[in-house]
């Protein structure tokens, strides 16, 4: 292929791609396009259908429909020829425990026919003083960090990270992400998918918000935030007989949406100075105040709830 | 961040995947051990325990009473027999424990008690007979003259080693070849190699390279062991023996491959592999020779492939076998190796 046509082309396009296991759909006629150089997103909540969408991306499943193509290409036999172009790094991998980091890295470097030497792997992402450490006894965030060198030592035109920083603790996470700003700042094109909103916020150009296999919502950050039509989020318990209706809620003062789960509820606010008088006052018109009362800046959380009524984490 | 083909040495992938495999094994002291070390152990204690010993006295009881003193001296005038005089109810529970191997009654003539299943008893009652028989009168028609032979080949270390050879062959191929692989698949390393993109004929070709390597200094450390420690004879050509270990070690590598190609856990591969060893461990021959089973189950016995390794390593070591003679043995460790091979890699789960 000219380099022409694959530049030209979006990282990855996909068109009403399904994928069933059984009775259960895990991915339910899903469009998607990735362009070249942006840092793309795929938000959701576990067994929303991102890993099984990524692993179709990567060739390593089949959909049952749909049709998918990879920097220009679809994917037919072993595709090796594809995957050379490409640093896949699956939700979980375990290395052999015996061997040293180096060693692993020179297994991988081997695969591809261009790339890296193992030192700039390493330093890529910050592990040359474990160069000759065994894998066995690396921590958490340091064997992640040794799976994404392992997809980057290609030296790849894109880059699948699934679940890049799931089970890490706030340090290696935060670790990981200077790592993927790092390689965002050089123009690496980037599909990540992560059930955390802060994540997706923090690293991706463009986010699509996925659920039941399907994408709901599609757009930058700033974008999705703005499409709640207001930047404030309240939440407050307070004893139900006391709360008013929620068409009452909604007519207050600069409330754009309401939602309840259980004894809490939640406004998306424009402005909260003028919001949370007015609410004061209506609870204290019915002798009751609120046991808690929180405001925060919107996120991509709050998006998603508005879409589904679910939060992330419990979805 | 460097432009593509940036340098560094690199190796071809099917040497980095022998070269990782390798390395894991020989790290892992326990795998040394069972593969190095072990077998020499076994060969060792066994050969200990069944080494040649100048004959040993067998054990009469003569049964304390009137005649028993006469008894006594004609059947210790006999080196092969070592008599003692006990009350007879002792006498009856030295033989049924196995103490004596014979008991010879007060009666006139004697009663002979003993068990007709065992060949030494059924030894003890002919020279028993005989010195008594001599000690009453009985003349010996002539004296014949004596040639004693004991040579290596014919002692049971010798039948022994062969199997334990053939035996470590059949275990080092399975396990070695069928845990690495379950434990890669378990862990989305198998999945992650292919992604990465391993070619899936390098990652086979790889288990069943490193095993060949390994099987030089396993198979060796035993047969220098035997052959220097034990005395066990070598025949046959070294050429050919190493013919026939590496067709062995390549069909059993390719039995592990098959036993692995699904499992998802070590218990689901434990199980199988098992399921696979223990009929051959039983049925093949390495501790005691095939003919001992009907003749029923020969057709089952013979198709084992330890069956066929074990055959041929015996018929070179301990025959000096040439090529032609063990073509049957050759032909079917290929053909289960071939056979198994193929299904393989039909089968198998790659995540």
């Amino acid at each position: 292929m000219s380099s022409a046509a694959s530049d030209s082309s979006p990282a990855v396009r996909c068109r009403g791609l399904v994928k069933r296991y059984g009775d259960v759909v895990a991915v339910a006629g899903l469009d998607l396009d990735v362009y070249r150089g942006e840092c793309f997103g795929m938000l959701g909540p576990n067994g929303a259908g991102k890993t099984t969408t990524v692993e179709i991306f990567e060739g390593l499943r089949t959909p049952d429909a749909g049709e998918v193509e990879v920097l220009g290409d679809r994917w037919r036999g072993d595709g090796l020829a594809l995957r050379a172009r490409l640093g896949i790094q699956l939700q979980e991998t375990k290395f052999q425990d015996k061997l040293r980091v180096r060693e692993v890295l020179e297994l991988f470097r081997s695969f591809y026919p261009s790339g890296l030497t193992v030192a700039e792997a390493l330093a890529l992402v910050g592990l040359q003083e474990k160069a000759g450490s065994y894998v066995r006894p690396l921590s958490g965030g340091q064997k992640q960090r040794l799976s994404l060198a392992c997809a980057l030592v290609g030296n790849p035109e894109l880059l699948f990270l699934d679940e890049p920083t799931t089970g890490l603790d706030p340090q290696s996470r935060r670790q990981s992400w200077d790592i993927v700003e790092g390689l965002k700042a050089r123009g690496r094109t980037v599909l990540l998918t992560t059930h955390y909103m802060e994540e997706a916020a923090r690293l991706c150009d463009r986010v699509a918000v996925v659920d039941h296999g399907k994408v709901i919502a599609l757009g930058t950050p700033r974008a999705l935030i703005a499409s709640l039509g207001a930047e404030h989020v309240v939440e407050f318990a307070a004893e139900a007989a006391a709360v008013p209706a929620a068409e009452r809620l909604a007519a207050l003062p600069s409330v754009e949406r309401v939602t309840r789960e259980g004894g809490s509820w939640r406004l998306t606010v424009r402005e909260v100075h003028r919001a949370v008088p007015a609410l004061l006052a209506a609870l204290a018109e019915r002798g009751a105040e609120p046991t808690h009362l929180t405001t925060h800046h919107a996120t991509l959380e709050d998006v998603f709830m508005s879409l589904t009524g679910r939060s992330l984490r419990d979805a | 961040m460097p432009e593509r083909g940036g340098g560094g040495r690199v190796r071809s992938p099917l040497v980095e995947l022998t070269l990782a495999r390798t390395r894991e094994l020989i790290r892992e002291p326990e795998a040394v051990f069972w593969v190095f070390v072990f077998p020499i152990l076994l060969t060792a204690i066994l050969g200990l325990a069944f080494r040649s010993r100048p004959p040993e006295a067998l054990p009469i009881a003569v049964v304390e009473g009137p005649r028993a003193a006469e008894r006594l001296g004609a059947l210790a005038a006999q080196a092969e027999l070592a008599p003692a005089t006990m009350p007879e109810a002792d006498a009856r529970q030295a033989l049924a424990r196995g103490r004596v191997v014979l008991v010879v009654s007060t009666d006139d003539p004697p009663v002979y008690a003993y068990d007709p299943t065992q060949p030494e008893s059924r030894a003890a009652r002919l020279a028993v007979d005989a010195a008594l028989q001599r000690a009453a009168g009985r003349a010996d028609a002539f004296t014949p003259g004596r040639a004693e032979v004991t040579q290596p080949g014919a002692r049971y270390v010798d039948f022994l080693v062969p199997g334990l050879l053939g035996m470590n062959i059949m275990g080092t191929g399975m396990w070695g070849i069928g845990f690495s692989l379950v434990v890669a698949r378990n862990g989305n390393l198998l999945k992650r190699l292919v992604a990465a993109p391993a070619r899936r004929s390098h990652l086979l070709a790889a288990q069943l390279v490193a095993r060949l390597l390994f099987l030089a200094p396993e198979a060796g450390a035993l047969l220098v062991f035997a052959h220097f420690a034990l005395d066990v004879p070598l025949r046959g050509s070294v050429l050919l023996l190493t013919g026939v270990s590496l067709l062995g070690a390549l069909a059993f590598a390719g039995l592990g491959l098959l036993t692995a190609a699904r499992p998802r856990t070590i218990e689901g591969v434990s199980g199988l592999m098992n399921l696979v060893m223990v009929p051959m461990w039983i049925f093949s021959g390495i501790f005691f020779s095939t003919e001992r089973f009907p003749a029923a189950a020969q057709p089952f016995v013979q198709a084992l492939p330890l069956t066929a390794l074990n055959d041929a390593l015996r018929k070179v070591m301990l025959e000096g076998a040439g090529l032609a003679p063990l073509m049957p043995e050759l032909a079917l460790l290929a053909a289960w190796g071939g056979i198994s091979f193929a299904i393989a890699l039909k089968v198998f789960r790659w995540q």
